[in-house]
C-alpha cells in the first residue's frame, strides 16, 4: 500500500504496483521489448536485481519466454505498447499463456487515442476484443492512478493472467485510498435516473463526469459509472442501472466489435433489453496527432457524450 | 545403458509410437519417427526426470516444440511409466489425455505445450532462464524441426537464449529435410543451417541424429559448454524405421490401420536383425 497522489504520469502509477508486488513476492519478474525507458520498466532491475529482461524487439518471443518463466512458478509482468501486446503476439498470448494455463501480467500501454504522436500504426482499438477471446484472462482499464495501482495488485493476486491497458503519460488523480478499489466492480462516480453512462479508461471516464454538467444544464441527470474491470464485467452494476435509469450509452477508447459496449449489450439482452448507444471508434484506424485533436476527431468528448446521452433521453 | 541396450529401447518406443498411430488409424508419423534416438537417449540416458514425480522442481525439463510428434514423445512417457501403456490407445480420441500436440496440461511428463510451431523453442528459452534465475542447476532441452525454423519466433529465441548466455539450454533441430507440403529445399531451403545457429551465437554441432555415440558425444560436449546455448543439428530421416513411410514426400501425416502396423514393426524388426 502506497500513496499514489504525488506520482505524476500513470506509468509511474503502473510501475508503483510492478515494484511494490516484486519486492513482496520473488516470483516476480518484469520483461520488456525495448520500451523498458518509456513504462519506466527499467526501474525493476534496481529494485529486484537479476529479475529483469530486456527482450529487444521480439514481442512474439517475449511473450513465450514469460510464458517459460510462468512453468517455472514465475509471474512475469510484461510490458510493450498495446498494439504490440495484443495485435502483434496474440497467438502467443493465446496458446503459450492462455492455452497452457500460465499465468502472466500484460501491461499494454498507451491504448486508442492515448498513443497520440506514435499514430495510427500504434493505436491499439482492438486490444480489448482480442484480450476477451481468451478464455481466464482477466482485463482492466483503470481511469485513474490509485485505482491502477490497486486493480493491477490486485490482478496479480488472482493468480491468473491478466491485461491491464493503461496511457504512460498524463494522469488523474480521482479517487484515493479511501475509496474502495475491488477488481470486478464497477464505481458509481454518479446516479442520475435519466441515462446511465458506462465508462472505461481515464479518456471516457474523465470526458464522460464532464459530460455530467453538461447534462444537467439540459436538465438531464445521469449516471456514470466507472467500468475499469472489463473481465470479470459487473454484471450486477449493470442491472442496477439498467433498471434505475432504462437508458445506457457505453464510452470506450476503443472498437465496437469485442468491445466493452457490445460485452454490455449482449448482458443487457440476455437479461432486460434497454435502449443502448455507444462512444467508440466506429469503424477508423487510429491517426497521429495530439491527444485533444483526436478525442475530436473521434468523438471521444463530453460534448458528443453529452449529445448521444441526450438523444437516448428523447 | 549400452548402445545396444539404447537400440532395443528405441525399436520398442518406435514399435510403440507406430501401434499408437495404426490405432487409431493416422497421425504425424514421419516427424515422430525421425526423432527418436533423441527421446531414448534423453529420457533412458540423459535427463534427470522422476515418472513418478513429473513435476519435480529441479528435473530437467524437454519441450517439443515440433508439438505434431506428440504420438513418439507419448509412447517414450509411457514407456518410462509416466501413464499407463494403455493411454496410447486413446491418441486423439474424444477426452484422452494423448492430443495430436503436446499439451501441458493433459500428459503427465510434457513439461510445455506445443503446437503453434516456434512457441514451444520460446517457451523453452524462458524455462532455461527460470532455472538460472531460481538458481536451478539443470539442463533444458528442447527439439524443433527444420520446417519449424521456417518461423520467425525461432530466430527471436535464439538471439534472445545467446543475450542471456543460456548454456544450460541444449537445442536440437530434427533436420529431416521434409515438411508437410514436401522437400523443404523445394519449399523453403534449410541449407547452410549450422552457419545460421553459429551466426546467431550458439555453439553447434551437427550429427546424425539416429546414432548414439553420435547422440551421446555431441550431448556430453553441450553440457560443457556453458557460456553459450548449444544447438544440437541432427541429420534424419523422416518416417525413419516406419519402412512404407521412408524415401516418400508425402509421409507428414499418413493414415494407416493396425495391420499395417504390425507389418511395417515386423520389417524393421528384420531389417535391424533384433529378434
Amino acid at each position: 500500500m502506497r500513496s499514489t497522489t504525488e506520482l505524476s504520469n500513470m506509468r509511474d502509477a503502473v510501475m508503483a504496483a510492478i515494484l511494490d508486488l516484486g519486492e513482496e513476492h520473488k516470483e516476480v519478474m518484469m520483461l520488456d521489448a525495448d520500451l523498458a525507458s518509456c513504462l519506466g520498466s527499467n526501474k525493476f532491475a534496481d529494485v529486484c536485481p537479476g529479475r529483469f529482461f530486456d527482450c529487444g524487439i521480439a514481442e512474439a518471443n517475449m511473450i513465450g519466454v514469460a510464458a517459460g518463466l510462468s512453468s517455472m512458478g514465475m509471474r512475469p509482468f510484461v510490458h510493450t505498447f498495446g498494439c504490440f501486446a495484443s495485435r502483434r503476439d496474440f497467438d502467443q498470448f493465446f496458446l503459450s499463456v492462455g492455452y497452457a494455463h500460465q499465468v502472466i501480467h500484460l501491461i499494454g500501454s498507451d491504448p486508442g487515442v492515448t498513443a497520440q504522436l506514435n499514430g495510427g500504426t500504434h493505436m491499439p482499438f482492438e486490444d480489448i476484443a482480442l484480450m476477451r477471446q481468451v478464455p481466464g484472462v482477466t482485463i482492466i482499464d483503470p481511469s485513474d492512478a490509485y485505482s491502477c495501482y490497486e486493480l493491477i495488485k490486485q490482478a496479480y493476486a488472482l493468480d491468473k493472467p491478466s491485461y491491464t491497458r493503461a496511457a504512460r503519460k498524463g494522469i488523474t488523480h480521482r479517487y484515493d485510498a479511501s475509496t474502495p478499489i475491488v477488481l470486478g466492480k464497477g464505481i458509481e462516480l454518479a446516479d442520475g435516473k435519466d441515462v446511465a453512462i458506462i465508462a472505461t479508461g481515464e479518456v471516457m471516464v474523465t470526458e464522460s463526469m464532464k459530460a455530467l454538467d453538461l447534462l444537467k444544464e439540459q436538465g438531464i441527470n445521469a449516471t456514470v459509472v466507472d467500468m475499469h474491470t472489463i473481465r470479470p464485467l459487473d454484471t450486477e452494476i449493470i442491472d442496477k442501472v439498467s433498471a434505475r435509469c432504462g437508458k445506457i450509452l457505453v464510452c470506450e477508447n476503443g472498437r465496437y466489435p469485442g468491445g466493452v459496449g457490445e460485452a454490455i449489450a449482449a448482458h443487457v439482452v440476455k437479461t432486460s433489453p434497454v435502449k443502448m448507444d455507444f462512444v467508440n471508434v466506429g469503424e477508423r484506424f487510429g491517426e497521429v496527432g495530439k491527444l485533444p485533436y483526436l478525442k475530436g476527431a473521434f468523438g471521444f468528448t463530453a460534448e458528443n457524450i453529452a449529445k448521444k446521452a441526450a438523444g437516448l433521453v428523447k | 545403458m549400452d548402445v545396444n541396450e539404447l537400440k532395443r529401447k528405441a525399436f520398442e518406443i518406435r514399435s510403440m509410437t507406430i501401434r499408437e498411430i495404426g490405432n487409431f488409424g493416422s497421425g504425424h508419423i514421419g516427424g515422430s519417427m525421425s526423432i527418436i534416438e533423441m527421446l531414448t537417449y534423453l529420457y533412458y540416458q540423459e535427463m534427470r526426470v522422476d515418472p513418478k514425480d513429473p513435476r519435480k522442481e529441479d528435473r530437467d525439463r524437454f519441450v517439443c516444440s515440433k508439438g505434431h510428434a506428440g504420438p513418439a514423445v507419448y509412447a517414450t512417457l509411457a514407456s518410462k511409466g509416466y501413464f499407463p501403456t494403455e493411454w496410447l490407445k486413446t491418441l486423439n480420441q474424444g477426452g484422452t489425455n494423448l492430443p495430436s500436440h503436446c499439451d501441458m496440461t493433459k500428459t503427465p511428463g510434457v513439461d510445455f505445450t506445443g503446437g503453434s510451431l516456434g512457441q514451444g523453442f520460446s517457451a523453452a528459452v524462458g524455462i532455461a532462464l527460470g532455472q538460472r534465475v531460481k538458481n536451478i542447476k539443470a539442463n533444458t532441452f528442447v527439439v524443433i524441426g527444420d520446417g519449424e525454423s521456417q518461423e520467425g519466433q525461432i530466430w527471436e529465441g535464439a538471439e534472445t537464449a545467446a543475450q542471456w548466455k543460456l548454456g544450460n539450454l541444449i537445442a536440437f533441430t530434427d533436420l529431416n529435410k521434409q515438411q508437410l507440403d514436401g522437400y523443404t529445399n523445394d519449399i523453403v531451403s534449410m541449407e547452410n543451417i549450422d552457419t545460421r545457429w553459429l551466426g546467431f551465437g550458439w555453439h553447434v554441432q551437427r550429427i546424425n541424429g539416429h546414432d548414439f555415440n553420435e547422440l551421446r558425444i555431441a550431448i556430453d560436449k553441450a553440457k560443457t559448454v556453458t557460456d553459450r546455448p548449444s544447438m544440437i543439428v541432427m541429420d534424419t530421416q523422416k518416417a525413419h524405421g516406419f519402412i512404407p513411410g521412408e524415401g516418400i514426400s508425402n509421409n507428414h501425416s499418413m493414415a494407416f490401420d493396425s495391420k499395417t502396423a504390425e507389418e511395417a514393426i515386423a520389417a524393421l524388426t528384420a531389417r535391424e536383425g533384433l529378434n
